[in-house]
């Protein structure tokens, strides 16, 4: 089956700090050479630490934000320059979701006013806008009211009926649950999931919880500094995560069992300046496992299993 | 209903006390009679007047008075030329009116966009001649701005009248002297708001829902950024007769600031109180105009609308 989003060595630098007169404003790379592709009615999960490069990598596969290196491909066709009416158009078939419900919405306007909107700019029928509302499970008397007046649940409700009224193929959710209380997380996630049930669309979903993306992805492509380090069907990741660093991410997420308390949780610290990435392997001066050439040779992705991709030197002698 | 009534019963009080301060103010700052008639006058006529004006009762008995006046549309005489003190004030009015209502049209007029452009073409050379614009115009002094303009298109270019209000063309001038400092003012305060409104993350929605730059910026960032900019709008509306003073005077206006300069000069008590009066009215109705935009600029402070939250 042919992709529905192929990106190939995306790269993405953003300038720290100011240029002085003699030197150029130092830059690093917040996305650094990610390859990944979704086929539609697919969920690729993307997982890592906030910094890693998640949400860079989400604006540039909406075209948001252009990449300096790379290619994207939607439908087989390269992404059409940000802002042209190409680009525009194109927002019909992919659309953003993201963390912050309350910070997406216009104060002024009530619900269904951003709804319509969204019908409105693409010459769609407004009326359309009750319908979405609906289906994503917010009662009718809702649509009439303003944002201040609905809690963060309804209110990423309303993020994603605005998204989803205009139908698109791809939806990108930038981190759509952190924000929320664990009961309403859980919600919101199954609400996502019935969704795509019903309407069949592809999701990039990014979050720094593991848990989850494990619980909604097809597939899941863990990110390290801009990198992505594994990469692998959603069920390789239960039985055994390949690199050093998911199975830390794994071994973090606490278990629902009184019984299995406090197992040895192995601390591997903050993450080091993505401004300064480590040379050789960037997971390197945190890995357990490190030696010598993880700090001189940056490993690449290589296959381990069945579409199951890890870049890693030492798999073999630590699996 | 509730909400106005409230308003209103506020504005009444603030009034009160304006009328109240004003009435004791004026009459702690000398006698009107040796300012009106001549120094030669002797002690008798002058007592004579006095008698006249009600100058020799007790304060407090004045002020009863006055404000009884009040009460029935009475806003006392003027020591002057004994007209009705309200009716010199009233043939003023439309005059100022016409002065302020034009500068404040033309401060909005280039202000906003000015300001909006400078926003959106944040550090280029759009906003910092913007920017540079509103300092020299907030910077420069009415009266100055007022010479220099009658120098350059009165004297040099003659192309425009100095003084006077006969013709349409004689309201450029005050009107952009006027207009001017205000407009500065706008275009600071819509530029800082716009910029804290286009790094919204619901300007980012609009964008990547699709909307093109016209539409995100009239239907989201500017009924957003507009709420600081109201602000302001009502301190001009109340410093507008302030300033008008000296434009006025400097174009030769025949308004109420050059009125209020005549009165207070001559110690013209009842002209003065009238003035002031109209004065804190203009600024409580400018407020209770804000209020009500501000109602209407933003959900979350409009009155009835309790928070619902769920």
């Amino acid at each position: 089956m042919t992709a529905l989003l192929r990106a190939t060595g995306l790269r993405k630098s953003y300038a720290t700090g100011r240029a002085g007169l003699f030197r150029p404003s130092a830059r690093f790379n917040a996305v650094d050479g990610v390859t990944l592709h979704i086929k539609p009615g697919e969920t690729l999960g993307v997982v890592g630490e906030s910094g890693c490069g998640k949400s860079t990598l989400s604006r540039l596969v909406l075209g948001l934000a252009q990449a300096d290196a790379g290619e994207i491909l939607f439908d087989g066709a390269p992404l059409p320059r940000a802002d042209t009416d190409d680009w525009r158009r194109m927002r019909i078939r992919m659309q953003l979701v993201h963390q912050n419900a309350a910070g997406a919405l216009d104060p002024r306007l009530p619900v269904r006013a951003q709804v319509e909107e969204a019908l409105r700019i693409h010459k769609r029928a407004p009326e359309r806008a009750a319908r979405a509302l609906s289906d994503v499970g917010l009662p009718p008397a809702m649509a009439a009211r303003y944002p201040h007046e609905m809690s963060g649940g309804q209110l990423q409700r309303v993020v994603i009926a605005r998204a989803l009224a205009l139908d698109p193929d791809l939806l990108v959710l930038d981190e759509p649950v952190s924000a929320l209380d664990v009961s309403i997380q859980a919600q919101i996630v199954n609400l996502i999931r019935d969704l795509q049930a019903a309407r069949g669309l592809a999701y990039l979903f990014v979050s720094h919880d593991v848990a989850v993306v494990r619980h909604v992805a097809d597939r899941i492509a863990v990110m390290y500094l801009g990198r992505v380090v594994e990469e692998g069907p959603t069920a390789a990741f239960r039985t055994g995560a390949l690199h050093p660093y998911t199975r830390a991410l794994l071994d973090a997420v606490p278990v629902p069992d009184p019984g299995c308390r406090g197992g040895a949780v192995p601390r591997i610290g903050d993450p080091p300046n993505p401004a300064a990435p480590p040379p050789g392997c960037r997971f390197h001066p945190r890995c357990p496992f490190a030696v010598h050439r993880c700090r001189a040779e940056p490993p690449v992705l290589r296959e381990f299993a069945a579409r199951h991709h890890a870049a890693c030197h030492r798999i073999e002698e630590i699996a | 209903m509730r909400w106005f009534a409230i308003k209103s019963l506020r504005a009444f009080v603030t009034l009160w006390l304006v009328v109240t301060f004003v009435f004791f103010v004026l009459r702690l700052s000398g006698d009107p009679t040796m300012i009106l008639l001549p120094d030669d006058t002797d002690a008798a006529t002058r007592s004579f007047y006095r008698a006249l004006w009600g100058l020799d009762r007790p304060i407090w008995d004045q002020y009863l008075r006055y404000v009884a006046g009040l009460m029935q549309g009475d806003f006392g005489i003027s020591f002057r030329n004994n007209m009705d003190a309200f009716q010199l004030v009233r043939d003023r009015v439309p005059k100022t009116a016409l002065l302020g209502w034009t500068a404040l049209s033309i401060a909005l007029v280039l202000g906003i966009p000015l300001g909006i452009l400078a926003a959106l073409y944040r550090d280029s050379w759009i906003d910092r001649v913007v920017m540079g614009l509103a300092v020299f115009g907030f910077s420069m002094p009415n009266f100055f701005l007022g010479i220099l303009l009658i120098l350059i298109f009165s004297l040099q270019l003659r192309w425009l009248p100095s003084s006077g209000s006969d013709t349409w063309w004689h309201l450029i001038m005050p009107a952009f002297t006027l207009g001017t400092g205000f407009a500065a003012q706008i275009a600071r305060y819509t530029r800082s708001s716009m910029i804290d409104v286009l790094a919204k993350p619901y300007m980012r929605t609009a964008r990547s829902t699709g909307a093109g730059p016209a539409r995100r910026v009239i239907s989201h960032a500017l009924p957003n950024a507009a709420v600081p900019v109201v602000t302001i709008l009502g301190f001009q509306i109340g410093q507008l007769l302030g300033w008008a003073v000296v434009t006025e005077t400097v174009f030769a206006w025949p308004g109420i600031g050059r009125l209020l300069t005549t009165a207070v000069a001559t110690r013209d008590l009842a002209v003065v109180q009238c003035i002031m009066i109209l004065l804190a009215i203009t600024m409580i109705a400018a407020n209770m105009f804000v209020d009500f935009l501000y109602g209407w600029l933003d959900p979350r402070v409009r009155v009835g609308a309790g928070a619902r939250t769920a």
